[in-house]
């Protein structure tokens, strides 16, 4: 049997005490914490700049009137600020693929990460590994979701914020969750006409979440919530409790349809939009083996942390929206914490200290989730748009729809991996980012069971594609060093050793 | 606390191919099995190896039941209702340098000897008017022309569904703890203190397979190996045939989807008792590497997934199949040194036989698990190295 831990060069990779992955609130707070304690801090992004989702393009954007994009949006740059200031070294455009903690050195129980630039694949071995990487859009598959024309709100906030691109033409918003509000008050900041908004959260949702309105009311939400709500309705025709939400069209969208109190309705459309929340990130700390729980309040997964944001595995931690959806405000808070957690644990601080330090950001932190769950309940995603029927596609990648995974479980396929060694769902790039919640759905309701109790994809490797040139540019073993590679000149493939980080 | 027992004809421990196909047989025979898998049907080497149906390269002592199978692989719907995603191009074992030639001459002076035809030399013309974009450097290879690929979940599927409808049962999720044989009845006993009895027991635990053996009294020294595996993004279509290294581990071919299989025996690090794998990163950028070099355009091929199922292993490199030499009426079908999948038809047929009849026409003597409490019994492979 091969065994763990086995020792070898890794002359040719780069090392860090921390390594970061993701440069969102969380990612930049904790690694600016980190550095200022003294860590060799390493801050890994897949974007080319700092800012995660939530501040994405924050010093490049061309929406240079501060009011579209709004003050919680700029308050990114204090981060930015911080970080830029602080002594962690910054990796752009680098997009990890693994993350492994069996075939590093066996002596402290490194980590090991596998990521690209470039094209070029690299490895950094960290003794402390911080994911933050944030938060994804719930898939909302309704019928028609795949047409051109067709996307979410989180796409359409890229288009904003990195390219200032927003909507032509007539423009339907639908679904739930503040994220919907807070795009449709930026396109009217930006002058965008919205044709509709489709509220599809149930009328009984408000009264499920009056028992947290209290906590709601004195949080800084309430006022900034408001103003926002009150704002968009002044100027959005919005239809609440919508059904049979779909989306039109031959070759792209020409229409929406919908059902109001019983009755169908169509909009002529260009542009839709969806959002029905965001749920963790958790690709990455899945691959790694890191126990997950399911929140029957948000209805996704997220990984087992404690108050230090340590997950299951030794030596990995979690901050921020991929540890649990708490906002940007959170995860900056939690990042730090984290932050803390790591120096504790590598030895740069007792004990005493840490929980010291850590009052001031748990107080933070305490406030900043204040009130989310009153609209955690109320923004609810309705049922019915988590767990479709019908030929409603579910995976996007291999074109599987809602009824093949219902007809694969009454076959005898019970969990996840069944289905995608039968159906291919989730075998495609995505991972089952786009479809793992919904084929998860499908299957509890196929077999009147939890969710939790039908489980996840089990992740494979990569986390994100690579080509075969790269993966062909990590250093190499021994072994294959005495390979003889005999090939006419003209054939000669350079492979490239990697550089240090 | 006493827990009801199940009854059945014969308990067979282990969800895979080779479980599923002795169901299968058991079950065409009139019989009632019970199939225990401690996760699921196809968790592991049956579920997502490279879906070879090889013969080419087998070890001689195997040849007989490979070529047995291989009919079988062909009327495969005829036995289970389902194509298993079965598609014929042949297996190609090629040359890349003069000892790869001098190997694959000798491979096939031995099956002439052996009185076998199924492996033919083919020349570097022909080997690159078949692949393509392989290097103009390849020297020739050797073709099993009757070879083929299927898909592998898909198979355990379809042996796992034809033998429920014939009256077998599976049990998913239970892990088998104990066994004994008491008052002529076989019991295996579970972690949920489940208790299952038939008068016939089968050991078909794959990778778990010497912890069944060992309470038999007879340990064998199975290592538990994980060879690794990826797929590309689906590609234009650039080669027919599975594509075998000689000197190097290489397994390599494109489904018909269009996606790019690549294998060969790299291993991932492996924990047997937590069931779970982990790709060794330096291991596949090798694999990557040979690839690249023996199909340049596949710098640029984007990979979109990786992973590993656990497998057992034999020293000799030989599987073992064949009644218990140590207990009454237990039977093993284990070992297949990560080619096992393309044995499956057949294995099952060959226990059935020997369940039903005692004893089986196929020549199973190689494979008795007798060889490793008498060590000058074991039989020696022949000098390829099989991925």
């Amino acid at each position: 049997m091969k065994e763990k831990f086995q020792p070898r060069d890794l002359s040719s990779t780069g090392t860090a005490a921390l390594a970061v992955v993701g440069a969102g609130p969380a990612g930049l707070a904790a690694a600016t914490l980190a550095a200022q304690l003294g860590l060799d801090t390493v801050l890994l992004d897949e974007q080319s700049d700092v800012g995660g989702q939530i501040y994405r393009a924050i010093t490049a954007t061309p929406v240079r009137d501060r009011k579209v994009l709004g003050d919680d949006y700029w308050h990114g740059e204090s981060l930015v600020g911080a970080f830029r200031r602080s002594a962690a070294r910054h990796v752009p455009g680098a997009t990890v693929w693994a993350i492994s903690r069996n075939t590093t050195r066996q002596s402290r129980g490194d980590h090991e990460i596998a990521y690209s630039v470039g094209g070029q694949a690299k490895l950094l071995t960290a003794r402390h590994v911080l994911l933050a990487t944030g938060a994804q859009e719930r898939p909302f598959p309704i019928p028609g979701w795949t047409l051109p024309g067709v996307i979410t709100a989180g796409a359409a906030q890229i288009l904003l914020k990195s390219a200032g691109v927003v909507p032509e033409g007539p423009a339907v918003l639908a679904g739930t969750g503040p994220l919907l509000y807070l795009l449709a008050w930026q396109y009217l900041n930006a002058g965008v006409r919205i044709d509709a908004l489709l509220e599809t959260a149930p009328p009984r949702a408000l009264l499920r979440a009056l028992p947290y309105a209290l906590d709601f009311v004195r949080s800084p939400y309430f006022g900034k919530g408001l103003k926002l709500l009150r704002t968009v309705r002044a100027a959005v025709p919005v239809i609440k409790a919508v059904e049979g939400l779909q989306a039109q069209g031959h070759d792209k969208l020409e229409r929406v349809s919908y059902s109001f109190r019983g009755r169908t309705h169509t909009i002529a459309a260009q542009q839709l939009i969806l959002h029905q929340g965001v749920v963790p990130n958790v690709n990455l700390a899945r691959a790694i083996g890191a126990q997950h729980i399911w929140n029957s309040t948000l209805d996704c997964w997220q990984p087992q942390v404690d108050s230090w944001g340590n997950t299951t595995v030794a030596g990995i931690g979690m901050a921020g929206d991929g540890a649990g959806i708490a906002g940007a405000l959170a995860a900056e808070h939690r990042g730090r914490l984290a932050a803390l957690g790591a120096a504790h644990a590598l030895g740069y601080m007792d004990t005493a200290r840490r929980d010291r330090e850590a009052t001031v950001h748990r107080r933070l932190l305490a406030k900043a989730t204040l009130g989310r769950a009153f609209f955690d309940v109320l923004c609810k995603a309705p049922i019915e748009y988590r767990r479709p029927a019908g030929n409603t596609i579910i995976c996007r990648c291999e074109e599987v729809t809602a009824v093949q995974v219902r007809d694969t479980v009454k076959l005898g396929c019970s969990g996840p991996n069944q289905v995608k060694s039968f159906l291919r769902c989730g075998m495609g790039p995505c991972q089952g980012r786009f479809c793992g919640l919904t084929v998860a759905e499908i299957i509890a309701d196929e077999l009147r069971i939890p969710v939790e109790d039908v489980g996840y994809y089990r992740l494979r490797f990569p986390v994100k594609p690579l080509t075969l040139g790269e993966l062909a540019s990590l250093p190499q073993t021994a072994a294959s060093h005495e390979a003889v590679i005999r090939l006419p000149a003209d054939q000669e493939i350079r492979l490239a050793q990697p550089e240090m980080p | 606390m006493t827990r009801a027992i199940v009854n059945a004809d014969v308990l067979i421990i282990g969800g895979g191919l080779h479980g599923g196909s002795v169901a299968l047989h058991l079950a065409h025979a009139g019989l009632k099995p019970l199939v225990i898998e401690k996760n699921y049907a196809g968790r592991h080497a049956s579920g997502v190896n490279a879906g070879g149906v090889r013969t080419l390269s087998r070890p001689p002592q195997e040849i007989p039941l490979a070529l047995a199978s291989l009919e079988m692989w062909h009327h495969i719907g005829d036995l289970v209702d389902d194509d298993c995603g079965f598609e014929q191009y042949g297996q190609l074992r090629v040359a890349e340098n003069e000892t790869d030639i001098e190997v694959l001459h000798r491979r096939l002076a031995l099956m002439r000897e052996l009185g076998y035809s199924h492996e033919e030399w083919v020349d570097a013309g022909e080997v690159r008017a078949m692949l393509p974009g392989i290097v103009p450097t390849v020297q020739g290879g050797l073709i099993a022309r009757r070879d083929a690929a299927a898909d592998p979940y898909r198979t355990t599927m379809a042996f796992r569904r034809k033998a429920e409808s014939l009256g077998a049962r599976y049990i998913e999720g239970v892990q088998i703890v104990r066994t004994e044989h008491v008052a002529g009845c076989w019991r295996a006993i579970a972690n949920s203190g489940a208790v299952y009895s038939a008068p016939v027991i089968v050991n078909c635990a794959g990778a778990w397979a010497d912890r069944i053996a060992a309470t038999w009294d007879e340990p064998v020294p199975l290592e538990a190996v994980a060879p690794m595996m990826l797929v590309t993004m689906p590609m234009r279509r650039f080669i027919d045939p599975v594509v075998l290294g000689t000197s190097r581990p290489l397994s390599f071919k494109q489904r018909a989807n269009g996606t790019v299989l690549i294998g060969g025996g790299r291993r991932a690090w492996l924990d047997r008792d937590a069931d779970s794998t982990e790709l060794d990163f330096s291991e596949l950028a090798d694999g990557a590497r040979m690839v690249c070099e023996l199909f340049p355009h596949m710098l640029g091929a984007t990979i979109n997934r990786g992973w590993a199922g656990i497998e057992g292993n034999m020293p000799d490199g030989l599987p073992v199949i064949g009644a218990s030499r140590r207990r009454p009426h237990a039977y093993h079908a284990f070992g297949f040194c990560t080619h096992g999948f393309e044995l499956g038809p057949i294995v099952g047929r060959v226990l059935a036989d020997l369940v039903i009849r005692g004893h089986t026409t196929q020549p199973i003597a190689p494979f008795d698990i007798g060889r490793f409490s008498n060590p000058q019994a074991v039989t020696s492979t022949s000098g390829i190295k099989h991925p």
